[in-house]
């Protein structure tokens, strides 16, 4: 891995003639820990789409894992997207399949055999406390139960990086604790953790247990956050 | 695309398959279409077999023969008969040449002035039935010798009844060969536009799957296999009701003409196997056509 696994220079992001995010500079170091945080509509989503290849800078240079992001094609940027656990607010799962093949989506989509990955898998359900809940299907599940297996889902690659949009934003304040706990012990482990909130309070809670550091978007700029959090 | 990007991309993947739902409109669009399509490529594949079969017989039966017919008074029939079998059997290319009896002109005409029609009363011309051998009849040359020597004689080599018609059998056998390729054409469209709609009712899924690192080729291949083997198994039942309804059609026979003669004969009966492969490869080529150039839009 190199220094950063995700750096953007001077990036700006442009949707319909408005500008969402403007000369944005941030540099992800290995095993470090990140809070985006800003208003509703502040451009949180769009960052972390940028940070993934979900969405493609209009100018400025974003590069993961030492590769301009813009210079990959389709095929690369799959290979790139297996390298990052990617946690939806809505979860984004495949209804019609149960918890465990969603979760295991992964693997399937990189070729690797589910069957060699078992072990692997029921581990992980068990570390997110889903373990017998692994024939659910995704519209039995409660929200912090769908919280779990998004994030279980996002780690069964071993992914170098974790983005989190919003993983707190549906759950009470027991299960946005439980989740914040999964998240500072997986960058324990070594993983490079950015979480989008809102949620200050959450943000509050996570520093007295992990060294984060917070990063605000306002005014469609990013900014190092003072001492007031 | 090489043979066995060919393979993995038609390799039966159950849990591959699972990501796209396995219900929806399209599902039945694709079968139903398969189906239809086959069913109406069976009987334009058995028109076109049964035309060229026709074409193929008419112009072997009426090339093999030709017809002198003696125009002459009365006094001069029979000399005029006389010369013009010894012209002929001094002719390359005639293997025999006869008068016909009055009894055999009588059963030509019948059919349209009734038996009892009084032939030594009227003046009908004496026909000759030529019977073509090797190296084969010069009519051109024939002709000129019988206007030199028997005045009153005109050759009918079939050619112009033999031209329409074997015409009329090779277009008709091009027009089933045509609608075969229509009804690949609109097989293709009609998949097309399901898969098109399938693509984008799951556009959804297919940013999750994109997200969670698949490529394109694993995205299309769900779909692409989904949509081939359902045209597939549409086609076979197609065709199987198509050559049903063949095998039901009456046999040929002389008095039902043409209509009675459409079906497959022999190996014939094997061609309809192809058609639900065909259908597949249509579907095929179809669905990953749709599915790269929409994969690369929701990009």
């Amino acid at each position: 891995m190199g220094a950063r696994v995700i750096e953007l220079e001077n990036v700006s992001y442009t949707y319909g003639g408005g500008e969402l995010l403007s000369d944005v500079s941030v540099q992800l170091q290995p095993g470090s820990f990140h809070f985006l945080t800003g208003p509703s509509g502040a451009g949180k989503t769009t960052l972390l789409k940028l940070c993934y290849g979900a969405l493609l800078p209009t100018s400025g240079r974003l590069s993961a894992f030492d590769q301009d992001i813009s210079l990959l094609d389709r095929d690369q940027m799959a290979l790139l997207r297996r390298r990052i656990g990617v946690v939806h607010q809505d979860c984004q799962f495949l209804d019609h399949m149960t918890l465990g093949e969603n979760v295991a989506l992964p693997l399937m989509v990189s070729g690797r055999a589910e069957s060699a990955e078992q072990d692997n898998l029921t581990e992980l359900l068990s570390w997110v406390g889903l373990g017998p809940r692994l024939e659910a299907r995704p519209p039995e599940l409660s929200g912090g139960e769908r919280q779990r297996a998004a994030l279980a889902r996002a780690l069964i690659l071993s992914p170098d990086v974790v983005l989190a949009d919003e993983p707190t934003g549906n759950v009470d304040w027991e299960m946005s604790q439980r989740l914040l706990r999964l998240l500072i012990e997986l960058n324990r482990m070594g993983k490079t953790v950015l979480i989008a909130t809102h949620d200050l309070s959450l943000i509050r809670a996570a520093k007295s247990q992990v060294q984060a550091r917070v990063l605000r978007i306002s005014q469609r700029r990013l900014q190092l956050a003072g001492a007031d959090l | 695309m090489s043979s066995g990007d060919l393979r993995n991309l038609l390799r039966r993947d159950a849990r591959a398959d699972r990501v796209v739902p396995p219900t929806g409109y399209t599902a039945h669009l694709t079968f139903f279409v398969s189906g239809a399509m086959a069913f109406l490529a069976v009987f334009a594949l058995a028109l076109s077999l049964a035309s060229g079969r026709i074409a193929d017989r008419w112009a072997s039966e009426l090339a093999g023969a030709a017809t002198l017919r003696i125009n002459a008074p009365v006094e001069q029939f029979a000399a005029q008969t006389e010369a013009a079998l010894t012209v002929l059997s001094q002719t390359p290319g005639v293997a025999s040449a006869r008068a016909l009896t009055a009894e055999e002109q009588a059963a030509l005409l019948s059919p349209w002035f009734g038996p009892d029609l009084p032939l030594d009363t009227l003046p009908i011309p004496q026909l000759i039935e030529i019977v073509e051998g090797d190296p084969g009849l010069d009519a051109a040359g024939l002709r000129l010798r019988l206007g030199a020597e028997v005045p009153g004689a005109v050759l009918d080599d079939h050619t112009r009844w033999r031209e329409p018609l074997v015409d009329a059998a090779m277009s008709l056998r091009r027009l089933g060969w045509v609608s075969i390729l229509l009804i690949g054409g609109a097989t293709a469209a009609m998949i097309t536009l399901a898969a098109n709609a399938s693509l984008a009712a799951n556009a959804q899924i297919i940013e999750v799957l994109r997200q969670v690192g698949a490529r394109d080729r694993f995205i299309a291949g769900a779909f692409v296999r989904r949509f081939t083997y359902r045209a597939f198994f549409g086609s076979a039942v197609g065709t199987l009701l198509g050559m049903t309804g063949v095998l039901l059609l009456p046999e040929a026979s002389n008095t039902g003409g043409f209509l009675t003669g459409v079906g497959f004969q022999g190996g014939g009966w094997a061609l309809p196997i192809l058609i639900p492969v065909l259908g597949a490869t249509v579907a095929f080529f179809a669905t990953w056509t749709a599915a790269r150039r929409k994969l690369k839009e929701l990009s």
